[in-house]
């Protein structure tokens, strides 16, 4: 009781001003989060845009060179190609989960015989290391000794050569990427499946609609925002996907499926120009950024529909 | 008795020579203060393989004879290079003695100054035994270990040559001489290749950066150099073109379908399921092709020296090296390891567990040492490869880059692009990277 006495004055020398102005009482708990944003994010943004205008080697003194770095990068082939290999990857690995994963879930929302065991089975893809996939498929691809030509031959197809073309390596890699993420998608859209209400399907029933029509006017407007989620999510992951590139081709045959990411890599640690490899870096984040902006744009159009369709 | 010495001889040499003298009564030149560091730790960082695996399966006897505690790693090879680099560049790297790839960092480490001096630990008789002297290693072994001033900067640890494996089975299958030029082999090649019953004459590197270190072969045999006197590069000359050209031949007339995507793993899967008559690659592949439980091939296959060329015969030699760092604190202690290494004891140990080929001449040319080796045809393809070793890449900074260049415009020439064209493409891209790295 004493300990009370004896502060309280101070306590309410204190306590007069702060009926006029209070302090802001959540600033110390910003901190933290501020210094570890500013430590992981703003800082090593800054810190890559201030290399990428150096001519910076690993082992030798560093230049100042202005913007000759992002000037280099518009004459060098390898980057541009890297770029195009970028868009086509990253398209062709968001659409065909996309539509492949719509089809799984409309097959497992179905009520048949051991569903949720093959349900099941169907995610067991997602749950492997990139790189150990890699490798199994590579061998998979083996021209000679791989398992997929067997299989084909079985059926009467020619041999293909799978990754070891320039001409299929990108499709062969978006297969393995397809394959291991297509039960993904599944399970976002059977989310959005169970929360369809059954009243639509009841009066289209009514009304003799069929399949086809039920899910072209039914179900697919109303599992939009969850394929929209999904192809946010597949898009994210396939512009920056590395590890599987990486274990199955190294951007190989020749550079044929080397995307910005890949040669990124090599310039920065494989040839050591760090300020080359900065400026490359600060592209692809422009690049990230454009695409996420269609992204959002495309999203504000169909916010807007679904309430115009609405009303 | 004297049974109980010589194996202990044979086993410990070189590793204990100066223990063992001792031991036999013979008075010993000098001695090696063993013990003068004891107590000291080292970090070593070494590339995933054979050597590391040499180094970490003995290393107790080191510890044993100097009291010197080693901490050692191994870590995938590109990993490896790329955290040695990132960890000099930063001043205080966290390990002593680095395991490090010739025929990729040597220029790069010289011109950083991140290796410490060995020369006068070399010439220090309680540091360096008698019998480890310069002239003991390979002229490659020298020419990658020491830089411009004739300082010796590392040891040189295990060499790569460039042979030819055959499967004598195939090619006595269709009375096929073995090769003597690449002219010879490339036409034996087509007749050996079957592809209705999936079999090729040849198979190798086709992958883009990989495919070089074969592709030298056929270029040093052309009379390839790699550099003019003021350093520029000339692998796009007329030696190039016709190398390439072969290359191009040897890879889409005989090679099996998908080639421009292997490496050597592919290239050896190829090999040892029987598929693939004849294979140019690095001399390490002998223990899985004589594995029975990797291999159908066992006892089938041959070694020998890459063919000759119209220009010569030379094989593409590559190699690693073991020094000390710069930063180190350690470096009479970590000296110590680094002579241990290169010691005959462990390079004997290393030849005959296939592992690897030690730079020293003693090693390779001692017959007890040889007694050892499992595949006598093997060692001998690597005698002969010796003699005729050549450095496979051109010792400048950029050698990632050139690879992968130069690489991409080989692989490009397997799906019918011109030669001449993807060479002159790929220096021209390939020109401007070198000026501003060497120019500094």
């Amino acid at each position: 009781m004493s300990v009370i006495t004896q502060t309280s004055p101070a306590a309410a020398k204190e306590a007069a001003p702060e009926k006029q102005w209070r302090r802001p009482s959540y600033w110390p708990f910003v901190v933290p989060a501020l210094v570890v944003v500013l430590a992981i994010i703003i800082f090593p943004w800054l810190f890559t845009i201030w290399m990428s205008l150096h001519e910076w080697k690993v082992g030798v003194p560093t230049t100042f060179v202005g913007l000759s770095n992002y000037l280099r990068l518009t004459g060098d082939p390898r980057f541009i190609e890297a770029v195009g290999h970028t868009l086509v990857y990253t398209a062709l690995s968001v659409l065909l989960p996309l539509m492949l994963g719509t089809l799984a879930a409309v097959v497992f929302h179905q009520k048949f015989a051991g569903r949720g065991f093959l349900r099941g089975i169907f995610i067991m893809p997602m749950m492997a290391t990139p790189v150990a996939i890699g490798l199994v498929w590579t061998m998979m691809f083996h021209p000679q000794l791989g398992v997929l030509n067997y299989l084909l031959s079985l059926v009467g197809i020619p041999a293909q050569l799978w990754v070891f073309h320039p001409a299929t390596v990108i499709p062969s890699l978006v297969l393995v990427e397809t394959w291991q993420w297509t039960p993904l998608v599944m399970l976002i859209v059977l989310g959005g499946l169970a929360a369809i209400p059954t009243e639509p399907y009841e009066s289209a029933q009514i009304d003799g609609a069929s399949f086809w029509q039920v899910f072209r006017f039914i179900t697919l407007p109303l599992i939009m925002p969850f394929l929209f989620i999904a192809g946010m999510i597949r898009m994210i992951d396939a512009v920056k996907s590395f590890d599987i590139i990486f274990a199955i081709t190294q951007g190989g045959p020749g550079s044929a499926s080397e995307t910005i990411n890949l040669y990124l890599y090599s310039v920065a640690f494989a040839y050591y120009d760090i300020g080359y490899g900065s400026a490359i870096a600060v592209i692809f984040f422009l690049l990230i950024v454009a695409l996420a902006a269609v992204m959002l744009y495309v999203r504000q159009r169909m916010l807007w529909t679904e309430m115009g369709g609405g009303a | 008795m004297v049974n109980h010495k010589i194996s202990r001889r044979t086993l410990l040499t070189g590793t204990a020579a100066a223990g063992a003298l001792s031991l036999t009564g013979l008075p010993a030149r000098a001695d090696i203060s063993w013990k003068k560091y004891s107590g000291t730790k080292l970090e070593v960082i070494l590339a995933k393989g054979p050597r590391g695996d040499n180094l970490q399966k003995y290393i107790k006897e080191f510890t044993d004879l100097s009291g010197i505690q080693v901490e050692s790693e191994q870590i995938p090879e590109q990993q490896q290079r790329q955290k040695v680099v990132i960890e000099l560049t930063s001043g205080r790297p966290s390990f002593d003695v680095i395991h490090l790839s010739y025929h990729v960092q040597k220029r790069q480490f010289e011109k950083a100054g991140w290796l410490a001096d060995m020369t006068p630990y070399l010439k220090d008789p309680t540091l360096t035994p008698p019998d480890l002297v310069e002239s003991d290693f390979s002229a490659a072994g020298l020419q990658y270990a020491k830089n411009d001033k004739g300082q010796m900067l590392s040891l040189p640890w295990s060499v790569d040559y460039f042979i030819l494996y055959y499967n004598k089975e195939l090619l006595q299958r269709k009375s096929i001489e073995v090769p003597k030029t690449l002219e010879e082999m490339a036409t034996a090649a087509e007749k050996l290749t079957d592809p209705k019953e999936g079999i090729y004459g040849f198979v190798g590197r086709g992958l883009r950066n990989a495919n070089m270190a074969m592709w030298t072969n056929f270029y040093l045999n052309y009379g390839g150099e790699f550099l003019d006197a003021k350093g520029n590069i000339l692998s796009d000359g007329p030696e190039a073109i016709e190398a390439t050209k072969l290359y191009q031949r040897l890879l889409t007339k005989s090679a099996p379908p998908g080639v421009a995507g292997f490496n050597w793993m592919e290239s050896m899967a190829s090999f040892t399921q029987g598929r693939a008559a004849m294979w140019i690659d690095a001399d390490g592949w002998a223990p899985p092709l004589e594995d029975p439980a990797a291999s159908r091939v066992v006892g089938k296959v041959g070694y020998t020296r890459v063919p000759a060329g119209p220009k010569g015969q030379f094989s593409s030699t590559y190699g690693d090296g073991i020094g000390i760092a710069a930063a180190s604190k350690n470096k009479e202690a970590a000296y110590l390891l680094c002579q241990w290494v290169a010691s005959k004891g462990q390079g004997a140990r290393l030849l005959q567990a296939g592992g690897g080929v030690p730079f020293r001449n003693s090693i390779v040319d001692d017959p007890e040492v040889a007694k050892g080796v499992k595949t006598k045809e093997w060692l001998q393809s690597v005698i002969d490869s010796a003699k005729i070793s050549k450095l496979g890449l051109p010792v400048i900074i950029p050698v990632a880059e050139y690879r992968d260049t130069v690489g991409a415009a080989l692989t490009a020439t397997l799906s019918g692009a011109d030669p001449a064209t993807e060479l002159k493409k790929a220096h021209e891209q390939f020109r401007p990277i070198l000026e501003r790295s060497e120019k500094t």
